[in-house]
């Protein structure tokens, strides 16, 4: 079995689990956010277990709106009658997939279920987690279960050693834009290469399955990974994680040389067959350069941009904003003095949320705009006006862009 | 449950997203006034030519994106049932928990234009184009997916067994 199908077996009770099987599987982690609580919350009779619970705000806080005002009021009074001591309010908040993996929620061999669709980000830490729509996390709050179809798996097998100026986003581009979408399949990573790419890539390229339309990301747990997690309060003594079976069966094997990669840039609309290295990516000026997201606003992203404009300036019309993934990332950032360095540049750094990314309160695009993103998503539309268009890459590429204003290999800016 | 209905259809294409349907900016309106704004770039008006009983048929990877609750849309549009090519199952997982029957079925986006009249049958998956009488066979649901739907979706189901106080909680 894989790695996923370790865990729905696991969880569903059975030995085994093949693809094409549904099965009724309980879930560890329920994780609510801010928006499960805006729009005609109803608060349920009895739950199954406050202990399996997470609330945390992040989606559109602080409140841009009365509506969004009452949903923290409904999240506050949900968290107080049913005793939820894992409760993300407003000031040690952050994006969901950020305050789970920096408070060790998302455990090895578990599985976790949230209404945002980038919760595939904790397969970084060996996690079964998914995003589901509001309705059925609701569901599996109060019953604590839900049914899984067992779907086939993409094996990513890493070779070589990952090049400093190449970063998770840019791994993840090039296998979208190399084998492009993964719909109704799981992808798995692993490979002698790993080793070379950090938990905060690894969770980069994770979150970013979403984008390939895959059910499941998953990685298995290394010598970095138990560091990671012992680090947040998940000893490896209490959790079990799901390796691969060596007779695994794999819809399809593919290999990635990390030391060939480059950094990439995702032409607007998809990620998939639409991803190009840089240096393929014409002279394309641009109006907003966004460094943030569940996907590249941790606290690694913000030194990255930071080490980049540092003593720079950004480029006259161009907008550079910054959001870092929660309030910690936030705190450390400008302990670092990331923060100052990104201001003096000529940055807006923000509260952290989801903001920007799924253009619902600000950073929005004006018709005929050009974006250069690091966030989750270059859809169109995603970022205010259908009109605009938004370039995807990795925070290097998007600092050394807003130097410049044009998309630009950060290669040269880092050096 | 009567698993059988027939109705017309509309016909869109690959990877339509989930922002494409439930824009950033409709997640501020209520689920009624949202609706409105369905395919608001794709298919401008969309929502003041559709009629309850209505089909929607969709090409590859439809509904790839967020977890938004496009399918309440739908609902309250009062889309029949959507047929794919291929779903996103995230998006799969919301038709189904809000009532809304979704079918797979290899071959639907071709077979069908704008207008044509179809009937389904999601219990034995299969789709049939009434207006030139092509049949096309896909997936079948399983019973527990059909369980849901026979509920009229994933929150009455809960309402009914004691979760949920009031039956108005369909589109949470």
């Amino acid at each position: 079995m894989t790695m996923i199908e370790k865990i729905l077996a696991r969880k569903a009770g059975r030995e085994q689990v093949t693809t094409g099987q549904t099965v009724v599987c309980d879930v560890d982690l329920t994780v609510m956010i801010d928006l499960q609580f805006a729009t005609m919350w109803v608060p349920p009779l009895r739950i199954n277990d406050p202990e399996k619970v997470a609330v945390i705000m992040d989606h559109a806080v602080p409140a841009p709106s009365v509506g969004d005002a009452l949903g923290g009021t409904h999240a506050r009074a949900f968290a107080r009658d049913f005793a939820i001591t894992k409760f993300y309010d407003v000031g040690r908040h952050g994006i969901c997939h950020q305050v789970i993996a920096e408070n060790g929620l998302a455990r090895p061999g578990e599985i976790l279920a949230c209404t945002d669709s980038h919760t595939c980000a904790a397969g970084a830490y060996n996690t079964a987690a998914r995003g589901l729509g509001p309705a059925e996390v609701y569901s599996i709050l109060c019953t604590g279960r839900t049914w899984f179809q067992v779907a086939p798996t993409l094996r990513y097998e890493f070779t070589g050693t990952k090049p400093a100026a190449v970063s998770g986003k840019d791994i993840f581009l090039h296998i979208a834009g190399t084998w492009g979408d993964a719909t109704n399949h799981n992808l798995e990573f692993g490979g002698a290469g790993l080793a070379s790419i950090p938990m905060n890539d690894r969770r980069t390229i994770a979150t970013q399955g979403a984008e390939i339309s895959a059910d499941y990301s998953t990685f298995p747990i290394d010598g970095l990974a138990r560091d990671f997690l012992a680090e947040r309060g998940a000893t490896p003594d209490s959790y079990r994680p799901a390796d691969p079976d060596p007779d695994a069966a794999y819809a399809a094997v593919r290999t990635v040389d990390l030391s060939a990669l480059e950094p990439y840039v995702a032409r607007p609309g998809t990620v998939s067959n639409n991803s190009f290295p840089v240096s393929a990516i014409e002279r394309r000026p641009v109006n907003q350069c966004f460094i943030g997201s569940c996907a590249n606003g941790q606290l690694e992203d913000i030194a990255i941009a930071a080490a980049t404009v540092r003593g720079r300036t950004v480029a006259p019309g161009v907008r550079l904003l910054v959001t870092p993934a929660s309030q910690a990332v936030y705190r450390e950032a400008m302990r670092a003095g990331y923060l100052q360095d990104l201001a003096d540049a000529g940055a807006v750094v923000t509260n952290s949320t989801c903001g920007a990314c799924f253009g619902y309160h600000m950073g929005l695009l004006a018709p005929g705009e050009v974006c250069l993103t690091s966030s989750t998503r270059n859809f169109t539309g995603r970022m205010g006006s259908p009109e605009a268009e938004i370039y995807m890459a990795s925070p290097a590429t998007v600092a050394a862009s807003a130097l410049t204003g044009y998309v630009t290999d950060p290669r040269g800016e880092l050096n | 449950m009567d698993t059988q209905i027939s109705g017309r259809v509309w016909v869109v294409g690959d990877s339509v997203t989930t922002d494409a349907m439930y824009p950033a900016f409709a997640m501020k309106l209520s689920i009624p006034e949202a609706a409105r704004h369905i395919f608001y770039e794709l298919r401008p008006g969309w929502a003041d030519r559709v009629d309850k009983g209505d089909i929607v048929i969709a090409g590859r990877n439809f509904g790839l994106g967020s977890s938004r609750p496009v399918a309440a849309l739908f609902r309250e549009l009062g889309i029949a049932a959507v047929v794919a090519e291929e779903f996103n199952s995230l998006f799969l997982r919301n038709c189904i928990n809000h009532g809304l029957p979704a079918l797979t079925v290899a071959g639907v986006h071709t077979a069908f234009t704008d207008g044509d009249g179809a009937a389904l049958d999601f219990a034995e998956g299969w789709i049939e184009n009434t207006t030139t009488g092509v049949r096309l066979t896909g997936g079948a649901l399983p019973p527990l997916v059909l369980d849901i739907l026979a509920a009229g979706g994933i929150l009455p189901k809960l309402a009914r067994e004691g979760y949920v106080p009031l039956p108005r909680a369909s589109h949470v």
